[in-house]
């Protein structure tokens, strides 16, 4: 218990940690946002597929001694791009993916294989770091999450209008094929920040879970993106404090707390459909 | 009325490889008229709308929107679809879906904004959803899900409605309901409406015209002239009866060899 959860020394800690903090919201607010619309545009499965790619450009990039970040954000922008011209149905879309993800994944494990630097370095990658984020990566998830948060709000109405009602959307002029590709872009973004800090396995738990969440509770266009932001940060900024003096990944107790607020986000919507049904009868 | 044209074919043709789904379509859509577009499965109704929409290249001649080729969609166009249910669980309620044909096209963030909510509210009351307005679509029926869809299509007052057969999957009652809504919205636009169906007799008496697409070819007119055994039998190329029975009609024998279920009173 005391490897799992060591608040001794809380006080002095939570200066050190204060980058991953501000990471840890940012990323939070971008997951939560731009995960209303992997739900609307059934993107799950693209995400987890981007997600090994981003992995394999992080991977190399550690191989040859480049920024991990970048390689990440590379990586994640050539799945996308991929995903979005080769998929732009939603059949061709899953099997391209289930194509291109274990094409990433061994390509990356490769490059870890022939990696002779640190373990840890390795490890997090798949299963996210231990609590150190440091200066220029914390930059770099701030402009990152920056852009995708920016680039949302500006296309909010029109990719709204294309992901939920799309053959309208198109007959009334909305560019709904340049939308998509807009979203396909933000979308590599928000993974290879988020892979950098969770994990590429874990990724789905900041991008799919807290907006799942949201869903359950709530049909309002306004309140879907305002809780699911709220989830995503509760998730990673509670996983970060949690994770703080045991010294282990912070994934776990991200993906633990993500997945208890989804849990309670369907027993209430249990409880409200059954008051609903007595009110009924 | 106006006789201002809202729609112009000219010479419209679109083939498929070398399967000709119609030819030299010539066609004048006037400002707040109502054009059936009917004809057996695979004659090319929806094609036609898509081809409106743009999204199908043409194979000769022209389609032009007030006056202009026709683009990508259009703001002057009010679609509206097929009814399909919609999924539960999308963060979209009834006045969400009618919002959007307002200004869902808007880059930025759906603000609320008196204005907009004062024209959405008016549009519920006109279409009887006011107490759906805050349903989430997945939990709509047929019939409500259609008379939202109707709404959202006028509420930016377009100048051409295009409906891709909004009353299949409804029932009598809903269909006629439904019909009567997009009529009453034509006659307050001033809209011209293209209606594609299977089924003519729910929009009867609101129709001008006809235009019937059977094989390859096409008749264009009023009811009375097109909806006739020996016009119908020669587009077809075999014999059609046209049956008239307490003011609805039926087309019988009108199917393809190969499309069996269509053998059924229109």
């Amino acid at each position: 218990m005391e490897r799992l959860f060591d608040f001794s020394d809380y006080d002095q800690l939570i200066p050190l940690v204060q980058n991953s903090l501000i990471a840890g919201l940012l990323l939070g607010i971008m997951g939560g946002l731009i995960g209303v619309f992997v739900m609307t545009r059934d993107m799950s499965f693209a995400v987890h597929g981007i997600s090994e790619l981003s992995f394999a450009g992080a991977a190399i990039a550690l191989l040859v001694g480049l920024n991990v970040a970048l390689g990440a954000t590379f990586g994640s922008i050539v799945a996308a791009i991929i995903i979005a011209i080769l998929g732009s149905r939603a059949k061709d879309r899953n099997s391209i993916i289930a194509v291109l993800m274990p094409f990433g994944l061994g390509i990356g494990i490769l490059a870890l294989a022939l990696y002779e630097g640190r373990a840890a370095n390795k490890f997090g990658l798949l299963t996210g770091q231990i609590i150190a984020v440091d200066d220029p990566q914390v930059f770099w998830l701030i402009a990152t999450s920056l852009v995708v948060v920016f680039g949302l709000l500006v296309v909010w109405r029109p990719l709204s209008f294309a992901s939920l009602d799309p053959e309208v959307a198109e007959a009334r002029g909305v560019p709904t094929k340049a939308l998509g590709i807009v979203f396909m872009l933000l979308l590599a973004l928000a993974v290879a920040a988020s892979v950098q800090v969770v994990g590429a396995l874990l990724v789905m738990t900041l991008l799919v879970t807290p907006a799942a969440a949201a869903l359950r509770l709530t049909s309002s266009p306004l309140w879907a993106p305002l809780l699911s932001m709220i989830f995503a940060v509760v998730s990673v900024v509670g996983g970060i404090l949690l994770a703080l003096g045991g010294g282990l990944p912070i994934s776990p107790y991200v993906t633990t707390l993500s997945f208890a607020i989804y849990l309670v986000a369907r027993v209430i919507e249990k409880l409200r459909t059954g008051t609903k049904t007595k009110q009924a009868g | 009325m106006a006789t201002e044209s809202v729609l112009e074919f000219k010479k419209a043709s679109l083939s498929f490889g070398d399967k000709s789904i119609w030819k030299d379509l010539t066609l004048s859509v006037a400002k707040g008229e109502f054009i059936a577009v009917i004809g057996s499965n695979g004659s090319g109704k929806t094609v036609l709308l898509k081809a409106i929409l743009g999204q199908l290249q043409l194979s000769g001649g022209a389609i032009e929107l007030l006056g202009k080729p026709v683009a990508n969609g259009s703001r002057a166009i009010g679609y509206i679809p097929q009814h399909r249910q919609a999924d539960t669980g999308l963060p979209l309620r009834a006045k969400d879906l009618l919002r959007m044909g307002l200004d869902g096209h808007r880059f930025g963030l759906p603000l609320p904004s008196s204005k907009t909510n004062k024209k959405v509210s008016e549009m519920l009351e006109a279409v009887g959803a006011t107490d759906i307005a805050n349903t989430p679509i997945g939990q709509l029926s047929g019939g409500q899900l259609q008379r939202i869809r109707v709404a959202q299509a006028v509420i930016d007052n377009p100048q051409l409605i295009l409906a891709d057969e909004p009353l299949s999957a409804l029932d009598l009652k809903q269909q006629g309901l439904v019909a009567e809504l997009i009529n009453s919205r034509r006659q307050q636009n001033g809209a011209a409406v293209l209606f594609v169906t299977h089924d003519v007799n729910p929009v009867l008496d609101y129709i001008d015209r006809v235009l019937y697409l059977a094989n390859g070819q096409f008749r264009i007119g009023t009811p009375d002239e097109v909806l006739r055994s020996d016009v119908l039998s020669k587009l077809y190329g075999r014999s059609v009866d046209v049956v008239r029975n307490q003011g609805r009609i039926a087309v019988l024998g009108s199917s393809d060899h190969d499309h069996h279920d269509d053998e059924k009173w229109l």
